[in-house]
């Protein structure tokens, strides 16, 4: 418990201490929530959809969470070529243990981005039901962290060096990102685009959040929390399989 | 404490490590010996259950490597030849995130960290970040986490490179006295033959991925009738010893500190 406990720790202060991190993954959202929630807000109000910025902030803080949760979990190629990886890995304690320890303080990281683009939605504009929903959130929140922690984990388990990196960037979060409704309604998409959006497990982690911030979604809460929970447990297993199997 | 049988490793086509067989006894000091690219640090990675071996049988402790890796982890420890250190944590945060790792109890904990820090001399640098350290200081400060807790076996790989006199003397000074009182197992490897010959009760010289001699430094100079282990080796090998050149990672790390900045 205490040595999961010292594996996250290294990772939040490893995430404190690098402050441009930190700015540089909301100038993303940043920019989406600006060009994205003013530019199409006049459209979408007159297709009668309602207030674009609300329905958009879920989708940016998906993103802020998904970027950072992948790449916390990438950290561990980063980690096998500075060799801080061997220390870890030759420890009196078991894979899967190093595994959680690495996956939470990610999601820890991923979850406290969210956030924090959450608040820079509501600067723009976003309005929630209720504040109160924001507790909910934040464990949906937490549940999507994970999930693509474990994906981003197992992932860095299989590549040798960062030469793949920039196709699982191309290949993988951007659709994930872009096919997930984050930007668009899941209403009325023609069949391929909404089988896809099915597929891509980031839907249900927006549409779960725009059901607790705004009391709209698609699928319906029960629906995305159960294929975020199991699909969350999928990729935890997946994730410390695979990491059990590196050899340095 | 350590039993080697018929070791062999593949990497593709190219055999790093040659069916080798050597055995290490419980308190004995054991070097492995010889030039870069030999096979010293492959071994090691398979003892230490960083690696999987193609052929043969490993067993630390009484246990295997590869079936048993939790138990085996529990009874050494590790020196690395390169580095292992987080480079955004500070000193002192490496030493408490090993000391906690390995169970080191915290009122031990944290006298042998100040200790430990201050043996090396790096108790004034133990808030520094270790990325602004050089590599002289980093691997003062391996050396010193390697010896937070006190296992049954003690890995050591090319302790001394890069290593100044001083903490190099202080750190077999240390291993002597852990050996002696604790009766801990200590392997290392070297290709700094003169080092080998005065640590070690006996070493194995290793070229190529085979074992070409075996045994205590003197049997070794009585075997080939010279006066100094590295006679010994020349005579046995019929080659000088290769200097170690930086390694593939090495280039790789330098590259991203420029590239970082
Ligand atoms: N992961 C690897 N893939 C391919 N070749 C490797 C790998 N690791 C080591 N080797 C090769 O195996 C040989 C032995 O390496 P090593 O055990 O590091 O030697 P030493 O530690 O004695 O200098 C070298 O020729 C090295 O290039
Ligand atoms: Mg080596």
């Amino acid at each position: 418990m205490k040595k999961i406990y010292i594996l996250w720790l290294r990772q939040i202060k490893r995430w404190l201490r690098s402050r441009s991190r930190i700015i540089g993954s909301l100038a993303q959202p940043l920019l989406f929530l600006w060009a994205l929630g003013y530019g199409f807000s006049s459209v979408f109000e007159k297709a009668g959809q309602g207030n674009y910025l609300n329905f958009l902030a879920p989708g940016i803080i998906g993103m802020g969470i998904i970027f950072t949760a992948i790449f916390s979990g990438i950290e561990v190629i980063w980690d096998r070529q500075f060799g801080f990886l061997k220390e870890t890995l030759v420890a009196p304690m078991s894979r899967l243990h190093i595994m959680i320890g690495r996956t939470l303080g990610g999601a820890t990281i991923a979850t406290a981005q969210g956030i924090m683009v959450m608040f820079l939605a509501m600067l723009f504009g976003f309005r929630m039901e209720h504040w109160l929903s924001v507790f909910p959130a934040i464990g949906v929140m937490f549940l999507i962290a994970l999930l693509f922690t474990s994906l981003g984990t197992m992932i860095a388990s299989l590549l040798k060096d960062m030469q793949g990196f920039q196709l699982i960037m191309n290949f993988l979060i951007m659709p994930l990102f872009f096919l997930s409704g984050a930007l668009f309604p899941l209403e009325g998409l023609p069949t391929t685009l909404s089988i896809i959006a099915r597929l891509d497990p980031l839907s249900y982690g927006i549409d779960a959040l725009r059901e607790i911030f705004l009391g709209m979604g698609h699928y319906g809460l029960t629906v995305d929390l159960i294929a975020l929970g199991s699909i969350t447990a999928i990729f935890l297993w997946l994730g410390s399989y695979f990491f059990k199997k590196i050899q340095i | 404490m350590i039993q080697v049988k018929n070791l062999t490793k593949k990497f593709g086509d190219f055999v790093a490590v040659d069916d080798i067989t050597f055995s290490v006894n419980h308190g004995e000091i054991f070097a492995f010996l010889g030039p870069n690219g030999a096979g010293k640090t492959t071994t090691i990675k398979m003892l230490t259950t960083l690696l999987e071996p193609s052929a043969g049988k490993v067993v630390v402790n009484g246990n295997d490597p590869v079936q048993s890796p939790d138990k085996v982890r529990r009874s050494f420890e590790i020196v690395f030849q390169d580095q292992s250190l987080d480079d955004e944590l500070t000193a002192w945060e490496n030493m408490e995130f090993h000391g906690v790792l390995y169970d080191v109890p915290k009122l031990i904990r944290k006298e042998r960290i100040e200790q430990l820090l201050t043996f090396v001399d790096l108790w004034d640098r133990k808030d520094g970040l270790v990325k602004e350290f050089s590599g002289g200081i980093k691997r003062r400060l391996e050396i010193a986490r390697g010896l937070l807790h006190h296992p049954k076996i003690i890995f050591l790989d090319e302790p001394t490179l890069g290593l100044d006199p001083q903490t190099r003397n202080h750190m077999w000074t240390y291993l002597r006295e852990l050996n002696k009182t604790e009766g801990t197992t200590i392997f290392f490897t070297t290709h700094y033959m003169e080092e080998a010959e005065r640590i070690a009760g006996r070493v194995a010289i290793i070229d190529h991925g085979k074992i070409v001699a075996m045994g205590a430094p003197d049997e070794l100079k009585k075997q080939t009738e010279t006066s100094s282990l590295e006679e010994a080796y020349l005579a046995l090998t019929g080659k000088t010893v290769r200097e170690e050149t930086s390694s593939a990672t090495d280039d790789m790390r330098n590259r991203h500190r420029i590239w970082s900045k």
